[in-house]
């Protein structure tokens, strides 16, 4: 379960938010303290998360402190699940 | 009608001192409503503290101070001292502190502000630039401000000022590096003020603006927060971070205020079509709202098309949708639609448009394109539209559109070169290409390669320089050019680079130190990043780069995968 949510996380922010499909994202890499994905993107993100996995991402979570990594956003999604 | 700024605004505190402002909106917190005795007394705080400074009016003060009650208080103080204020972005965590050192220092050596006011984390910053010789006297750290219990009272410097002295300056939008100070009379921002609320028929007894755009570009600080608050209506106003995060909270506001008109740029359509959930609109109400106005990146048919039908189930009405054409030069608005109908479309034919630059109608069976109309223009300004040369155009042919107006800005502050380049004739040269039509203005696109990413005015020049710091990136092998994005409304900025690394790891790292670079760097992110070997960017027989050959190449690549 675990990678399964890092890997289609990971596949959709390579695809859809950087345009570059075949991008390996790791779970640790930053990806908004990086500048790989800027603000613009985070609803996307929060979109795709509630839509594939039916939990509930609030607004104020967006940002570097709560998810910054593929991890730290799994994470959230899994104890949402439980 | 009063002669200054601090007049005006003491004309409303003095008769309806308990009447709303502002309402602060915050998340993670309560709306806060600020009377307009309360936004006068605390602004005379800050005017005060920069009369104990040593500030003199009509010097200019620079403000950088992120999204809170005293960046409104701190412009009005300015104001009551009579002082010139200008709003400058402040330091996001995306951007590299030390280019937006240098861009900092490089804009105080041109400007020479007096003073600078600012919050205590950005200390460190301050002092590095503003270094031995600076025209900047005294930075007020908004912690150390002394606030008071005071009396209401209208003999501030300000109040002496004379309506064609400068009232404050806008830096219009840039890319990196020096941005021009457009600076405003008094009298050249009530006429703007009473043209637009002409065209957009402004009723004090019942209009609320809502606005969640940043006070540090025209369509902000001048619709979105000097009409409303010289004008005696209310302000909702909404922090531009919560926004780009909660796009619903735009519409909660409208619903929950009242509220009548906003101001927003294109792809904010497209955003709040797309990414606001059912969940977040259950029991709105938007039939108040009378006008969006569209404006600050081109005008798409589309976008309002994809808004329309999002929000017409919650009472958006059919007319409410509008569209303006505006610029900091000419303090804000130049047209506005005429907000009783929907605004004029066109289908025009897209190769006579594309290789001639002339607007006929499309015919069955070719390819067309929508035109959107940005409306009249206001009583106060005029519009043409010439050639190269200067020759004025017969209406629907595209060309340089140039105005005249009495709200143009008096000059870029301390650069004559620049204020002298943009006239021909008393016309104000726009740079933008457009065509008239019907008495209707339709702005087709930019002289210059601009790029306009969500109201943002990019230079892809600039964005080519940064590349060319990076290592793997030589001068003249990359380049930058803006494509539309249908589904966002906006453009998004393609970065193509040629390297020598053979190997395919190289070049992914190479496309994330790009894409941080660019981030950190300008105030943009990097949609399409692509390397390639050497010999993929066309060049002209000169040797040079030419942005729109290489956009037709990547384009036809595109299409072929």
């Amino acid at each position: 379960m675990e990678t399964e949510i890092i890997s289609a996380l990971g596949e959709f922010i390579s695809s859809e938010i950087l345009n570059q499909p075949g991008r390996e994202i790791s779970e640790t890499e930053n990806l908004i303290s990086s500048g790989l994905i800027d603000s613009l993107s985070l609803v996307d993100i929060a979109l795709f998360v509630e839509e594939q996995f039916q939990v509930i991402i609030d607004d104020t979570e967006l940002n570097a402190d709560t998810f910054d990594t593929l991890a730290e956003l799994e994470s959230i999604i899994r104890s949402r699940l439980s | 009608m009063s002669s200054v700024f601090p007049a005006r605004l003491w004309l409303h505190t003095q008769n309806n001192p308990e009447n709303t402002a502002v309402h602060f909106l915050e998340s993670n917190a309560d709306d806060l409503a600020v009377s307009y005795q309360e936004l006068y007394l605390r602004a005379a705080d800050f005017a005060e503290e920069l009369h104990r400074s040593g500030i003199k009016p009509g010097e200019v003060v620079i403000l950088i101070i992120n999204y809170r009650l005293d960046l409104i208080y701190a412009f009005w103080g300015a104001i009551l001292h009579g002082a010139i204020p200008s709003i400058l972005p402040f330091l996001t965590e995306k951007l590299n502190p030390e280019r937006y050192l240098a861009d900092l220092t490089t804009l105080l050596s041109v400007t020479r502000p007096s003073a600078i006011v600012t919050y205590g984390d950005f200390r460190p910053i301050v002092k590095k630039a503003v270094k031995e010789n600076s025209s900047v006297r005294s930075v007020l750290y908004l912690e150390e401000i002394t606030r008071g219990e005071k009396q209401l009272k209208n003999d501030y410097p300000g109040f002496h000022r004379s309506a064609e002295e400068v009232v404050l300056l806008q830096h219009s939008s840039g890319t990196t590096g020096l941005q021009k100070g457009v600076a405003l009379s008094h009298q050249a921002v009530f006429n703007q003020l009473e043209a637009l609320s002409e065209a957009i028929r402004i009723d004090e007894s019942s209009d609320v603006i809502v606005s969640w755009l940043p006070l540090y570009h025209d369509m902000g600080l001048i619709a979105g927060f000097i009409l409303p608050i010289l004008s005696g209506i209310p302000l909702v106003l909404i922090s531009p971070f919560d926004w780009v995060r909660a796009p619903y909270r735009l519409l909660q506001a409208v619903s929950q205020y009242r509220g009548t008109l906003s101001w927003l740029p294109n792809f904010a359509y497209n955003f709040c079509a797309i990414k606001i959930r059912d969940r977040h609109l259950e029991g709105l109400d938007l039939s108040s709202w009378r006008a969006v106005i569209n404006c600050s990146e081109p005008v798409r048919w589309e976008s309002h098309q994809a808004f329309q039908e999002k929000f017409a189930a919650y009472g958006l009405r059919q007319t409410a949708l509008q569209t303006s054409y505006a610029m900091a030069e000419n303090t804000f608005g130049v047209t506005q639609s005429d907000l009783d109908r929907e605004p004029s479309t066109q289908c025009v034919d897209q190769d006579t448009f594309l290789e001639k630059g002339l607007i006929k109608p499309a015919e069955q069976d070719k390819p067309s394109l929508v035109m959107m109309s940005s409306g009249k223009t206001l009583v106060n300004t005029s519009i043409r539209v010439q050639d190269a040369k200067g020759n004025i155009l017969p209406d629907d042919s595209v060309g340089e559109i140039a105005l005249k107006s009495n709200c143009m800005l008096k000059e870029y502050y301390n650069r004559p070169d620049a204020t002298q380049k943009s006239f021909q004739d008393g016309w104000f040269l726009t740079g933008d290409y457009g065509y008239l039509s019907r008495g209707e203005i339709y702005v087709t696109g930019r002289k210059k390669d601009l790029i306009i990413v969500g109201g943002k005015n990019i230079y892809p020049g600039d964005l080519e320089e940064l590349l060319y710091e990076l290592p793997g990136v030589h001068p003249g092998r990359a380049v930058v050019f803006g494509l539309y994005n249908e589904k966002l409304g906006t453009e998004d900025v393609v970065v193509i680079a040629e390297t020598d690394l053979e190997d395919s790891q190289d070049h992914q790292a190479l496309a994330d130190l790009i894409r941080s670079h660019i981030t950190q760097n300008s105030p943009i992110s990097l949609r399409h990043v692509k390397i390639t070997k050497a010999g993929w960017i066309l060049k002209t027989s000169s040797g040079k780069t030419s942005r729109s050959a290489n956009k037709e190449k990547y384009l036809s690549e595109l299409a072929s995968h």
